[in-house]
């Protein structure tokens, strides 16, 4: 048995085999083919076979990420039909009398050099494409099959991985992450307690666990390669604790989000597309505190036009059925790819050109989205919340926009219902002022993982820094309390959205100090709920 | 034969995807078509080799058309490069 110790990044314990994902670089031997036909047969079927398969992958990933998403597999694709890496591979097998396996490694090899060697950062980045095709072929040939292909449940090593990759992941098959980089803000952290699995970061990985029976004990943050049957046992037993506390909170499902003492708290929960309202419903939540609404506009390669996003808002309302959705409005700065928005590359976009600040700039966007999210009003109970505001003369400018919104929609006969408007307080300027604020808006919805970072000064984003990103630090307690105080005095009502809501260690304080609202993470809406039904029920 | 030449707008310039996409439609094309810049030259219908120019903002790019279609294909081209470089 061997016992290493790494970070937990989500909580839970899963026992099953290893499958160590992107490790497997295969090493390609040089060898004399008897037959240069045969060889190229052999070529062709490979080459095919992995089209087929970014076919596959690429469906796949329209359905899930988009469309503008998923053409990178299609180029994938595109790729293995060049004729200049088709001829080279070919060319290897008739001159030098090569096995297919070392024409494609060498070709790949090549190519990938090739585009290491420009200038642009974009380009030499293509390098990995390349890899990514050639490693594709290679599997075909030696009958590997494609290392992310799952046949049973495993549990996923892997150096890192990319949203692109964890695409083609079928989820059903996964137990546990276990990754060597990444924060517990990465988006394999994301994806760990979006999927209730657990998951462990900062492990060394070896190629030579790929297949060998192991744990992950994600309350710990330990791994075992080849367990004994005590550590077996042990974390059996934990497993069922946690599946016993799962099946407790089902039984929480449609019970109200009431302390012993009869303080009622509103539940929500986070979601970033319409993909993940099924969660939302599913775990019970009261409403939905935080729709981040740019998946819309980082699914496509053109600005979503007024319908496409009403459509898609009207959606969310309809499925929610009368329970309450907070629009957050467009989010977007220099840190998410969006080609068509133009932006110029920043050196530090989480203080740059982003969220409101574009949509006070570029009123065009922002009067789209408003137009949108104020027509699916009619179809439901919604509110709108900015974010990224640092003073009382952007709520105006918003609220002045909102407002001729809305004689538009009143001239033009559509539909629509009175909204609450709130801001999300995620910079110090609006927490500090907060006592300003209150009084231009409905609510305020705490930002606690910006707030945190802005507060501390400490990149979220940087694993190096993740002891100094402490939401706990008293500077960001202290602010909390601030705002809900000075909400409360101004008349907002005060939410929490931030990944922080989901802290049950600080449930019964934000009880306490008076929060109104948790908006947290969709698997764990009933965790928090217990912790909120325990309190003052001893 | 015909030719147009185009200054790069987009930011990342001729990269995976929109190349992708301008192969698949220099190959819906009788004529031959062969592009230019940044001191090198490609085939349009060569995925590998249109990516290896290293096309990006703010460079020229010479496209050159011959064959059957070209005054059609030169038309199409240019204005594909305007909507999507």
């Amino acid at each position: 048995m061997e016992r290493i110790q790494g970070k937990a990044i989500f909580h839970g314990i899963a026992i099953g085999k290893l499958s160590v994902y992107g490790k497997k670089r295969q090493r390609v031997k040089r060898q004399k083919a008897a037959c240069a036909e045969h060889e190229k047969e052999r070529y062709f079927t490979a080459r095919d076979q992995a089209a087929a398969q970014l076919r596959e992958i690429y469906k796949k990933a329209v359905q899930e990420v988009g469309e503008l998403n998923a053409q990178i597999f299609q180029v994938h694709a595109m790729m293995l039909e060049d004729d200049d890496y088709n001829e080279s591979v070919l060319n290897m097998i008739a001159t030098q009398g090569v096995n297919a396996e070392y024409a494609v490694a060498k070709t790949g090899d090549n190519f990938a050099e090739m585009f290491a060697a420009m200038e642009d950062e974009y380009f030499k980045a293509r390098s990995a494409d390349i890899r990514d095709i050639s490693d594709r072929v290679l599997a075909a040939l030696t009958g590997a099959g494609p290392a992310a292909v799952m046949t049973e449940p495993v549990i996923l090593a892997a150096y890192d991985l990319a949203p692109s990759e964890t695409i083609q992941l079928d989820k059903r098959l996964l137990l546990a992450f276990v990754t060597e980089v990444g924060s517990t803000n990465s988006h394999t952290a994301i994806l760990a307690r979006s999927m209730n699995i657990p998951a462990l970061t900062g492990i060394r990985l070896s190629e030579d666990w790929d297949g060998k029976p192991a744990a992950v004990d994600g309350d710990t943050g330990t791994l075992y390669i080849e367990p004994d049957e005590a550590v077996l046992e042990t974390l059996r037993r934990k497993q069922k604790e946690h599946e016993d506390a799962r099946a407790l909170l089902l039984e929480l499902k449609n019970k109200e989000t009431i302390t012993g003492d009869g303080r009622k708290v509103h539940l929500y929960a986070n979601i970033g597309s319409t993909g993940d309202l099924a969660s939302v419903l599913e775990n019970d939540a009261e409403g939905i505190g935080l729709f981040r609404t740019e998946f819309l506009y980082l699914e496509k390669d053109h600005f979503p036009t007024e319908q496409e996003q009403f459509q898609a808002y009207k959606t969310v309302v309809e499925t929610m059925a009368g329970r309450k959705v907070i629009f957050r409005t467009l989010d977007i700065g220099a840190d998410k790819q969006v080609d068509y928005f133009g932006l110029d590359k920043e050196e530090n976009p989480a203080m740059g050109y982003r969220a409101i600040r574009i949509c006070l700039d570029r009123t065009d966007i922002f009067k789209t989205q408003l137009r949108a999210i104020l027509r699916a009003s009619a179809y439901g109970s919604l509110a709108i919340m900015f974010p990224m505001i640092i003073s009382k003369q952007e709520i105006l400018e918003a609220k002045r926009i909102l407002e001729q919104i809305r004689l538009e929609l009143e001239q033009e006969g559509l539909p629509y219902r009175d909204v609450e408007v709130g801001i999300m307080i995620e910079t110090p300027a609006a927490a500090i002022i907060s006592d300003e604020l209150a009084g231009e808006v409905d609510f305020f919805s705490i930002g606690t993982n910006d707030l945190t970072q802005y507060v501390l000064a400490a990149d979220r984003q940087n694993p190096k820094l993740d002891a100094c990103y402490d939401a706990h630090h008293p500077a960001v307690l202290r602010l909390i309390e601030q705002v809900v105080q000075n909400g409360h005095a101004g008349g907002a009502w005060v939410g929490i959205c931030g990944e922080l809501g989901a802290d049950t260690s600080l449930t019964e304080w934000f009880v306490q100090i008076g929060v109104d609202e948790l908006s947290v993470t969709p698997s764990m809406v009933l965790p928090v709920r217990k912790v909120i039904r325990d309190i003052g029920r001893t | 034969m015909r030719q147009f030449t185009y200054v790069i707008q987009d930011e990342v310039g001729i990269h995976a995807r929109p190349a992708g996409m301008l192969v698949q439609k220099a190959k819906s094309f009788q004529s031959s078509i062969s592009l230019e810049c940044n001191g090198k030259s490609a085939d349009a219908a060569k995925l590998m080799a249109v990516m290896a120019l290293g096309a990006t903002k703010g460079m020229e790019v010479t496209v050159t058309i011959e064959g059957e279609d070209e005054t059609k294909a030169a038309q199409d081209l240019e204005q594909f490069f305007r909507e999507n470089f």
